[in-house]
């Protein structure tokens, strides 16, 4: 399914989430199961799978790492089943360091202002990211492409990191 | 009740007549009933004017009291007045039993470890004694309302889990009663306020009931509704305040070795003493000893707020947390709705106000306000309201998954994802011939089996008998709009459609489902085949009655050709449910549904292209 064409966008990565949000709106007005409270179970079943479609469509359109795997199996590079891992050194090198900052806050001075730090940190390296994979995807060669799906890979590990700091806040909080 | 209700098809109701739906709120303390009537939304009294009905069942050898008379009695013969049964719903009896908590109930596990009373009237289950409380419901307001209800919309907590969903849904059922929808409790809050019709913005609404605390984070845009996140706790509530109160004044008047009767007492006035220290700061509790001593002693606010504040700052770690799950601070909230009786205590008012920073809304009635929401929300989806843009979008409470090597848990679906949801999963064979495979589905969020909530067992059968790893079984889950959990499988190289034998670990399968119903048909000295036959043709005339709706509206989608075919297979469909033969019924709706699929995806392109009409790509 492309979701692009259920949500009327042109397949590109820079897309105006305030539309998509509007649309997805639209969309759930159009398909969801409460507009055919009262219609057959045929027509209400099938309501249940569009709305489905147009709720999985909006989360991976609005999210970027999702939208971008998207827009690669599109052209044909899944990334959602894959085994292969990132190989540049540099990269691999910051995320142990970062991870080892992690291991760290619970015993820093004030670790409120170490995950600040960190919150920091890590937003600043995503957008560096962010920036080449939509260079990366707007171009139509073949190897942009697989240097964005690398993109994609990291992303993902910035993505784990951020969940893991979250949840270190949290445990510091209850 | 509605099943006696059969329309010929060209006799069906007039699409604009004015059709009957309730919002039901089965509450773990009190159950409501309310309804919108000439554009006005209230609760609806019993005759003695009483608008909440203790949700409390007692079972005698006579037979069975609910409400009130059931409540009176509660401290005498409180082995078979069973009370907050909400809190059964969708456990097992080892849930229940491993809790701190002691019931003064007499339990059997059933075969598959649910708890069952044992009571002067036999064995009952959670979602039996759950039906016991619906049933004045609904006669209430069958009642006040003149007419048979077209459907119901029954609140649930929005942390319910999908067994105590089908068990809430199973309550209704067995009453015959359609469920429009189960709506989540602060969701049906947000509407009852008609926020809806006001602000756009982000919502938070804190629901501390008898039984249950959720936090609910809401974002809301021109009538549409959407649940951000949500958390909370299912085994945390009000009555935890009354049994800390009930274990503190047993303390200090030193009382040891109390049966089941006392302590009953002692939570009753432990209970009345939370309530009065709403509006005093100080109370006197007394007890009343079999003997005829009695004991009193001075409560004060600032003990109770002593006893409970543990209780209330987990409530305010859980709204931090979903927040955050919701990606929004604390602010956005623009408004926060309080609902449940137990946002009465000053301390939790209090601590809301401190956190979200702003005074949360309380003008309508806590207890009232999910039931108000509600019947606002029946009304619109029996049909009443079709110019109306409200629209909610709720969410999965918590992850569904599957058990994989090792006792693991693999998510399919996490939490807070909006529902209804689909998501495919393949699996392959390992053995050389095999054609079965079992699967656990679980719920929640840990990563071991054993910590989560087992859902349901199933077995998929069927599988085409090839060289292990060469079969693929494309297995796919589903949430509906309720949250509830479906599962379908098919064998991806031959399209073989596996079929699943789904065993839910705390609910009830279909059989038993079956039989309760057959028992209670039988309790009404009915004829089962007639009433089959009944179900048969009222079901024959639904489906009628809403594809002709369809086609006026739609009709216009389809060639004459196809138009002909649909008549002529409605019009025998509409001959065959005048015979007597349910089966043959049954078959001739399965042949229209077949003859109709085409015209119900047209019908769903169509909306879609409604919807998007005059947008371009990229515009609006």
């Amino acid at each position: 399914m492309n979701y692009f064409e259920l949500f009327k966008f042109s397949p590109a990565f820079d897309i105006d989430t305030a539309v998509l949000a509007e649309r997805y709106r639209e969309l759930q007005r159009a398909v969801h199961p409460d507009k055919f409270a009262n219609d057959t179970e045929q027509q209400r079943l099938l309501s249940v799978q569009r709305t489905a479609q147009v709720n999985d469509g909006y989360q991976t359109l609005k999210d970027p790492i999702r939208r971008a795997e998207h827009m690669l199996s599109l052209r044909g590079i899944d990334l959602s089943h894959e085994t292969t891992t990132v190989k540049d050194t540099a990269f691999l090198m910051q995320q142990m360091e970062w991870r080892e900052a992690l291991e760290d806050i619970r015993d820093s001075a004030d670790p409120q202002e170490s995950i600040d730090e960190l919150y920091d940190s890590f937003a600043a390296y995503r957008t560096k990211l962010t920036k080449l994979l939509t260079a990366q995807l707007s171009s139509g060669s073949e190897e942009d492409a697989l240097l964005a799906a690398d993109q994609v890979r990291k992303l993902k590990f910035m993505a784990k990191l951020h969940d893991e700091l979250t949840r270190i806040e949290d445990a510091l909080l209850d | 009740m509605a099943l006696l209700q059969i329309a010929e098809p060209g006799q069906s109701a007039a699409p604009h007549q004015h059709r009957l739906a309730v919002g039901i709120d089965l509450g773990t303390t009190n159950s409501l009933v309310a309804a919108v009537r000439s554009g006005v939304t209230a609760t609806l009294p019993d005759e003695n004017g009483q608008h909440s009905l203790p949700s409390i069942v007692r079972y005698t050898q006579d037979g069975i009291e609910v409400g009130q008379v059931a409540a009176l009695s509660s401290a005498q013969d409180p082995k078979n007045t069973i009370v907050s049964v909400k809190r059964f719903m969708g456990r097992s009896l080892t849930d229940i039993q491993s809790g701190e908590q002691a019931f003064p109930y007499q339990f059997e596990a059933s075969e598959n470890g649910l708890p069952l009373f044992v009571t002067p009237q036999g064995q009952v289950n959670p979602v039996q004694v759950s039906a016991e409380i619906l049933r004045p419901l609904v006669e209430r307001a069958e009642k006040t309302l003149g007419g048979e209800l077209q459907g119901v919309v029954i609140t649930v907590p929005a942390y319910f889990d999908d067994a105590q969903r089908q068990g809430t849904k199973d309550a209704a059922s067995l009453l015959g009663v359609k469920v429009l929808r189960l709506l989540n409790e602060p969701t049906a809050a947000a509407i009852a306020y008609g926020l809806d019709s006001k602000q756009e913005g982000v919502i938070a609404i804190y629901d501390l009931g008898g039984g249950t605390f959720d936090i609910s984070i809401l974002r809301l845009n021109r009538g549409v509704f959407e649940v951000l996140a949500t958390g909370g706790d299912s085994a945390l509530g009000g009555d935890d305040f009354d049994h800390l109160l009930q274990a503190h004044m047993q303390q200090v008047w030193q009382l040891t070795n109390i049966d089941s009767q006392l302590s009953r007492q002692l939570l009753i006035e432990a209970r009345r003493v939370k309530e009065a220290l709403t509006d005093a700061s100080e109370v006197e509790a007394s007890l009343t000893l079999a003997d005829g001593t009695v004991l009193k002693q001075l409560v004060t606010k600032a003990e109770f707020d002593s006893l409970i504040s543990a209780l209330v700052k987990k409530t305010i770690a859980s709204c931090r947390r979903t927040l955050r799950d919701a990606g929004v601070t604390a602010d956005e909230v623009l408004e926060t709705v309080m609902v449940g009786g137990s946002t009465r205590v000053p301390l939790v008012r209090e601590q809301v106000e401190a956190f979200f920073g702003k005074a949360p809304l309380t003008s309508i009635d806590p207890d009232r306000v999910v039931a108000i929401g509600a019947a606002i929300q029946a009304d619109i989806l029996v049909g009443n309201k079709p110019e109306s843009e409200l629209l909610l979008l709720d969410v999965i409470p918590l992850s569904l998954g599957i058990e994989t090597m090792g006792g693991l848990v693999e998510k399919v679906v996490s939490r807070n994802t909006t529902i209804p949801v689909a998501r495919a999963q393949e699996f392959t064979t390992f053995k050389d011939g095999q054609t079965a495979m079992a699967f656990h589905v679980v719920q929640g969020e840990r990563e071991l089996v054993d910590d989560c909530r087992s859902l349901a067992r199933f077995t998929l059968k069927g599988i085409p008998p090839l060289a292990a790893g060469a079969a693929h079984i494309r297995v796919t889950f589903q949430v509906d709009a309720d949250g509830l959990l479906s599962v379908t499988a098919m064998e991806k190289s031959t399209g073989v459609q596996s079929s699943i034998q789904v065993k839910p670990s705390f609910g009830l399968s279909d059989t038993e489902i079956a039989t309760m119903l057959k028992d209670s048909m039988k309790h009404a000295k009915e004829d089962i085949s007639r009433r089959m036959l009944a179900e048969q043709q009222v079901e024959a005339a639904r489906v009628l009655e809403s594809l002709n709706a369809a086609l006026a509206k739609d009709g216009d989608l389809l060639t004459s050709d196809e138009r002909q075919q649909i008549d002529t297979v409605m019009a025998q469909l509409a001959e065959i449910a005048r015979g007597d033969d349910a089966d043959v019924i049954k078959q001739a709706i399965e042949v229209l549904d077949e003859h109709t699929q085409d015209f119900a995806a047209k019908r769903m392109d169509n909306s879609i292209r409604v919807a998007f009409k005059g947008q371009s790509i990229d515009n609006i």
